[in-house]
């Protein structure tokens, strides 16, 4: 069973349809890119994935269920997010933004406190340097950093990242992408990853969606898409 | 003479800041939830937005006449007064509560949903926790203007220390005017440092 699947789906914001007919499954362990121009509904398609979000036509199955049907609560807390701004509670320091979703759940202090450690060293920040900075202390990609860490917080199977590098210069991000094949490797969760850019699509992705206006127009794995010979592809490609 | 000046100053200020500080807290627990209320539904921001601002164009002394022949809620006294003075300081607390709340930056607001934040967790751990210093910005000018519009309250039997003043406006006598204004002045100026320290303490975000 695909951990997550769209299936037939469509949604309509304000008459317009960001995504038609659109079906994909993304299994257990893989990294899915959602590679797209603006506009093409890759956004649209994660905030499906954890409830943010509801299907017009169709249905998104998240482990077999649909997330109409899902606690909308408890499937929130169940995958982690992680967005192009990060959005860091300004008012928390890095160890109460990281340990949010646990103790949102209830888990006690001193687990939250080792797994905020754990999670600090292995995105590469000493959690004794960094535990009690403020956002507003950090650079861009510490700050991306401790997002991905608030995200594996909880021990989501699931990850969604929404254009997570996008704002970094080139050099933090390909560190950044880096680190997340490295933590890919570690912890061994499963992403959907949307991206405009076809470089860090090839680097990161298991296998590519491409989106052309809502739909999907192919999926496949890196090394096939560089064949690939559509036209939304070959423009992608192009950018190589 | 001495004494019974300076008994009346004591005794005048007292029901002054009882007026105001009774006045401020009613409008605090109204303005805040309102101001939720309105940061959460735009539908109810028409009419409690439009509603207050009329309230605000209203002159004072105006306000307190309008009260008095409106049954339960009217008459000469205190609780007109009192119901005056909330009337008053409640735009401003509403306001910047819902400005407060709605100039929180929205990915911030987006990701504590999409961590899985309840309503009320994202209002009392996100929203009103960023909002908190434009909040008490908003009570800190609701305050020092309510120091102020209490002295009419005697005009309407509500005491306070514009007794003094109404005294020593009906009687020329610039020493009565002088004894109600300058700690009704003295009242707003500590008002205003004290909320101002609080303002800065919160951190800004």
């Amino acid at each position: 069973m695909p951990l997550v699947e769209f299936r037939n789906v469509s949604y309509d914001i304000a008459g317009k349809r960001i995504l038609s007919d659109f079906n994909l499954s993304v299994e257990a362990g893989e990294t899915l890119v959602l590679l797209g121009r603006s506009g093409s509904g890759k956004s649209t398609a994660l905030k499906l994935t954890n409830g943010m979000l509801f299907p017009t036509e169709g249905q998104v199955l998240v482990e077999g269920q649909s997330t109409r049907e899902w606690d909308p609560i408890k499937l929130k807390r169940h995958i982690g997010y992680v967005i192009q701004d990060v959005g860091l509670f300004p008012h928390f320091n890095v160890a109460r933004n990281i340990g949010l979703v646990p103790r949102l759940e209830g888990w006690i202090e001193a687990d939250i406190e080792r797994r905020v450690n754990h999670l600090l060293d292995k995105v590469g920040m000493p959690a004794s340097e960094f535990r009690t900075r403020q956002p507003r202390e950090l650079s861009g990609g510490q700050r991306q950093r401790v997002g991905v860490a608030r995200a594996l917080a909880a021990d989501p199977p699931l990850l969604l990242f929404d254009e997570p590098f996008g704002a970094l210069d080139p050099v933090t991000r390909l560190e950044l992408q880096k680190q997340f094949l490295e933590l890919h490797r570690d912890f061994k969760k499963t992403s959907i990853f949307v991206t405009h850019d076809v470089r860090e699509a090839i680097r990161l992705g298991s296998r590519i969606a491409l989106l052309v206006r809502g739909t999907v127009e192919i999926v496949s794995n890196p090394a096939e898409f560089q064949l690939a010979h559509g036209g939304e592809a070959r423009a992608f490609l192009a950018c190589l | 003479m001495r004494s019974d000046l300076t008994n009346d100053i004591i005794r005048l200020t007292g029901e002054h800041l009882s007026l105001v500080g009774i006045s401020m807290a009613l409008a605090i627990l109204l303005g805040v939830p309102l101001g939720i209320v309105v940061a959460r539904h735009p539908a109810s921001r028409r009419w409690l937005l439009g509603l207050s601002s009329i309230v605000q164009t209203i002159p004072s002394l105006a306000l307190f006449g309008f009260l008095i022949p409106i049954p339960f809620i009217g008459g000469i006294g205190t609780r007109t007064v009192i119901i005056a003075l909330v009337l008053y300081a409640l735009l401003p607390i509403l306001r910047n509560t819902f400005v407060g709340i709605l100039s929180v930056d929205p990915a911030v607001c987006d990701s504590a949903i999409a961590m899985g934040m309840t309503d009320g967790q994202l209002l009392r751990q996100v929203q009103l926790p960023l909002a908190a210093r434009t909040i008490i910005a908003g009570i800190r000018v609701a305050t020092v203007t309510t120091i102020g519009t209490a002295t009419i309250a005697a005009a309407i039997g509500g005491g306070g220390l514009g007794v003094f003043i109404f005294r020593g406006v009906a009687s020329v006598d610039t020493a009565q005017i002088l004894a109600g204004a300058i700690p009704a002045a003295a009242i707003a100026l500590l008002a205003d440092g004290g909320l101002g320290w609080l303002e800065r303490r919160l951190s800004p975000a």
